[in-house]
């Protein structure tokens, strides 16, 4: 997915780690992320791929859109914008959900924190503040973009602990998945919480941006022991999939982004529905919509796993019921071969009936091979999408 | 519980809307209480004595779109209303003593005169044909989801649109989102006559005679003038409240409970469905069902409020065009100067499109127009019970007192809204100001306050193109049913919208009864 941005460097801004960032991308191979440079590659996406799960993997998480929601009733807010119930979580704690727009469809899903009883932060990959506002009516509510007050880290891999252990974080052994803690180093703030996009176990790191080169110093100078390396998207790209992450633009369009509203997709055609909670308290944005959609089973169709026959990798490929290929069943969204796994896998939009996992089906995919262009029809089966799942993720 | 408190629809509002929903349901068989928070029922149906003796029709002053059908299913006449002989003509008052109305318009413009019945008879047949759609349910933007009994109507209205011909038909889609001056210069050559024609456009609107859709509006004015309305302007004895009156006693005679002087102050919803009102006293009334006859921004961001409610929903009621830019000023007089006197019920004072115009651009910057354009009905004429023997009372309709203004204060607008329009007056009827001995002004503000129209908009929502039929209030609340399962909205701002019609109150009573009919079907079958 990624896009090389040579005539759009100009107009890029830097994160506060770019200076160190840049030394080390010998292919410069940049891309785009939310008006930032960031790094696809390194130097090798195979050897970036194996710190994620054999060291620990440092990844600029500084360009995403950090909106801030503060006043007397953030809390009664936020529960009415996102789908699931904000009562699940305490102060200190974070949770991953989804939030839509009126018809049930979504508008975009990730991880909002909670600092106290009504503060809150929610990141975002996409700018969204008009609908944050939007759904803000009638709410005593302060929502502010604090996306550059903000630089923050994200580390991830089994020696991720180590590395913080070793920064002199006491009480990192005890912070629970999903949780939040903020504390002084050698005067310097610092916000660590327990999340990440790469199904490990792994942290974010969090500073304010004047400390972001005193962290990456830090962390690198005790990490030399403990397999520390920085990743680019594309390393962490073959980690989400595996982890069973969705991405929007890749595996779904965000509703206030989407070019046709039929492009749109709700929790439940992602194959998130379990952050949907019609059950709880009060209204939330969407909840008519996708109660009726849950009730009468209105998914037009549901993101699930597949895992395929053979290596050859198949993203945007067409699946079908039958060999022959006369009856068609979706496409393919994300794909990659797991190198974890050695499993060549998938997520695919199919009808309903076909996500029930062991369900076979056949996906023809396309490949070039000495300048030709070769098919193949091979089998696949619906499977959970949260292929590699380690129990050091929450352990 | 006591039983009392419980009941089978609640309507909010006795507005004259409220009313005839509640009548229909009560006649249907359901048990049906209407709450008011003013004293009095009528909403802005409503006779107010201003100063002691003098009578006048607070808001609404002209009838002329009470439904026939209503009137007829609801036998008003043998529930006190008097519609005999109380039509009125208008007259367009110019400055320099000189007026017309519509039989002596040869005295302007013997071109106009001519064409003027023609005309008028040409836009009245058009707007007949689309008033055909008052009493019915708006077509669905998705046609596949129609019931059959929506497509039946569509394609009667649509034949009916056929049947007008090929001139007429063309005609209408050719003028349909014009604004009104263009078709008046159309039509007319005199600036006296375009002037009355632009008048009939804007009334009731924040826009100029320049603003698109104002031919709309004019259509819509007109389309009680044919079989769908009164066939003309009314001012009925005894004042607009005796409208109210007589809806009220039908319902009474169904059975309906009124209770005035209970202000509801929340919607109470209970697992996503109605469950009642809980009134400003605290007091809880249950129901199933409850309909409202409050305005659409009132309804969905107080009454249900927009934590019951999806986003953008909101939005587009938060959006829906309510800027109020009509003053209601109301004369006591000793005595009619001249050339009021000899109006038949009915004055304008709107000499050429450009004075309205600029009458509209003040409005449109936030001030009081500095020469605004009137429409006056002088009711005492024909029912002199609303005033001392030998006095008057005159009602006008002031354009432009914006709702939204800039560095003017509420205050300061209804002083100058009242100065200027009476000074207006003075210029085309000598010796009326100095025969004033009391008036009363409302801004938008004075009537959002004392009659709950949000924005001082007394159609619930502008009529233009854009906020009628599917989209009236919003294109997902199309069917008088607001998102919430049972809550409803059978007032103005629902479809076919303003004036006193009874159309949106009869059609909100049809919905409701589908629904109702529906449920017991599959209460019935469980």
């Amino acid at each position: 997915m990624t896009a090389y941005v040579e005539h759009l460097k100009p107009f890029l801004r830097k994160t506060p780690f770019h200076e160190r960032i840049e030394p080390l991308m010998t292919g410069n191979q940049w891309m785009r992320w939310a008006g930032h440079y960031s790094p696809a590659v390194f130097e090798s996406v195979q050897s970036e791929y194996m710190t994620i799960r054999n060291g620990a993997s440092v990844y600029d998480v500084s360009p995403l859109i950090k909106y801030r929601i503060t006043g007397r009733q953030a809390a009664e807010y936020v529960n009415h914008l996102i789908t699931r119930d904000l009562a699940r979580i305490k102060p200190m704690q974070a949770f991953y959900t989804s939030w839509c727009q009126d018809d049930g469809m979504l508008v975009e899903e990730g991880t909002i924190f909670r600092f106290g009883e009504n503060d809150f932060l929610l990141n975002a990959a996409k700018d969204q503040l008009h609908w944050l506002e939007q759904v803000a009516y009638g709410f005593d509510v302060h929502i502010e973009d604090i996306s550059y007050d903000l630089a923050g880290l994200s580390l991830q891999g089994p020696q991720s602990r180590d590395v913080l252990r070793a920064l002199g974080i006491n009480g990192i052994d005890h912070l629970p998945r999903f949780g939040i803690i903020e504390l002084e180093l050698n005067g310097h703030w610092l916000r660590i919480d327990r999340a990440g996009f790469t199904g490990d176990l792994g942290y974010e790191i969090w500073v304010k941006p004047e400390d972001a080169l005193w962290l990456w110093d830090r962390l690198f100078e005790v990490g030399r022991n403990h397999k520390i390396a920085p990743i680019g998207s594309h390393a962490l790209e073959i980690a989400r999939i595996e982890a069973g992450f969705i991405l929007i633009d890749a595996d779904y369009s965000g509703a206030l982004h989407a070019l046709r509203p039929s492009n749109r997709m709700s929790p439940y055609e992602l194959g998130i529905g379990w952050t949907v909670n019609l059950n709880k308290q009060g209204y939330f944005v969407g909840k008519r919509a996708l109660k009726k959609e849950k009730e009468h089973g209105l998914s037009r169709h549901v993101l699930t796993g597949i895992e395929i026959e053979g290596r050859k990798s198949a993203p945007s490929s067409f699946l079908y019921a039958d060999h022959p290929g006369k009856h068609e069943l979706g496409l393919t969204t994300s794909a990659v071969w797991s190198p974890t796994l050695k499993k060549n896998i998938a997520y695919a939009r199919v009808p309903t009936a076909y996500a029930k996992p062991g369900t076979q089906m056949w996906i023809e995919i396309w490949y070039g091979k000495e300048h030709k262009i070769e098919r193949s029809m091979v089998r696949c089966w619906a499977a959970n999408r949260m292929f590699y799942d380690p129990p050091r993720k929450s352990a | 519980m006591t039983l009392q408190n419980q009941t089978d629809v609640i309507v909010i509002g006795a507005g004259h809307n409220g009313l005839v929903t509640a009548a229909y349901l009560a006649k249907a068989g359901l048990k049906v209480t209407v709450v008011e928070a003013a004293p009095q029922i009528g909403g802005a149906a409503v006779t107010r004595e201003f100063v002691p003796g003098y009578k006048v029709s607070g808001v609404a002053h002209l009838l002329h779109g009470l439904h026939p059908t209503i009137t007829r299913d609801l036998d008003l006449a043998r529930h006190g209303l008097d519609l005999k002989a109380q039509r009125v003509a208008t007259r367009s008052l110019l400055p320099g003593g000189q007026s017309f109305d519509t039989g002596s318009i040869a005295s302007i413009s013997r071109i106009d005169a001519e064409a003027y019945p023609g005309v008028m008879a040409r836009l009245t047949r058009v707007a007949d044909a689309l008033a055909a759609y008052a009493l019915h349910t708006p077509p669905r933007p998705d046609a596949m989801k129609m019931p059959w009994q929506d497509k039946l109507n569509l394609g009667k209205f649509a034949w009916g649109l056929r049947r007008l011909g090929k001139k007429d038909m063309l005609e209408l889609t050719r003028i349909l989102t014009m604004n009104v001056n263009d078709l008046a210069n159309d039509y007319f050559e005199s600036e006296a006559v375009k002037g009355l024609l632009c008048l009939e456009g804007v009334l009731g609107l924040a826009l100029g005679p320049r603003s698109p859709s104002t031919v709309f509006n004019l259509l819509y004015r007109l389309s009680s003038l044919g079989a769908h309305g009164q066939g003309g302007f009314l001012l009925p004895k005894g004042g607009m409240g005796s409208v109210a009156q007589a809806l009220g006693n039908a319902a009474r005679a169904a059975g309906v409970l009124i209770r005035t002087g209970a202000a509801v102050d929340h919607i109470l919803i209970e697992n996503d469905q109605a469950a009642g009102v809980v009134l400003s006293t605290g007091e809880e009334i249950r129901a199933p069902r409850v309909v409202s006859n409050a305005d659409p921004q009132r309804t969905a961001l107080q009454l249900i409020g927009p934590r019951n409610l999806d986003a953008m929903f909101v939005t587009r009621i938060r959006h829906m065009r309510m800027n109020g830019c009509a003053a209601k000023i109301h004369l006591a007089l000793d005595s009619l100067p001249d050339a009021l006197a000899n109006a038949s019920g009915r004055v304008v004072v709107a000499p050429r499109p450009d004075d309205i115009e600029r009458a509209y651009d003040c409005a449109k910057y936030g001030r009081v127009s500095d020469r605004p354009a009137l429409e006056m009905t002088i009711p005492s004429l024909s029912d002199p019970s609303l005033a001392p023997a030998g006095k008057h009372v005159a009602s006008m309709v002031a354009q432009y007192c914006p709702y939204k203004l800039r560095d003017t204060s509420v205050n300061e607008a209804r002083k100058q809204i009242g100065e200027r329009s009476l000074a207006m007056l003075e210029e085309v009827a000598p010796g009326v100001k100095q025969r004033v001995t009391a008036m009363e002004v409302l801004t938008p503000h004075d009537l959002e306050r004392q009659f709950g129209m949000t924005g001082g908009q007394w159609h619930h929502g502008e009529i233009t193109l854009d906020q009628v039929l599917f989209l009236r209030p919003a294109g997902q609340a199309q069917e008088y049913r607001m998102p919430v399962p049972g809550v409803y909205l059978c007032g103005a701002g629902a479809h076919p919208g303003g004036n006193i019609s009874g159309a949106p109150g009869y059609n909100a009573a049809r919905e409701i009864l589908k629904d109702a009919r529906a449920q017991k079907r599959v209460v019935g079958a469980a």
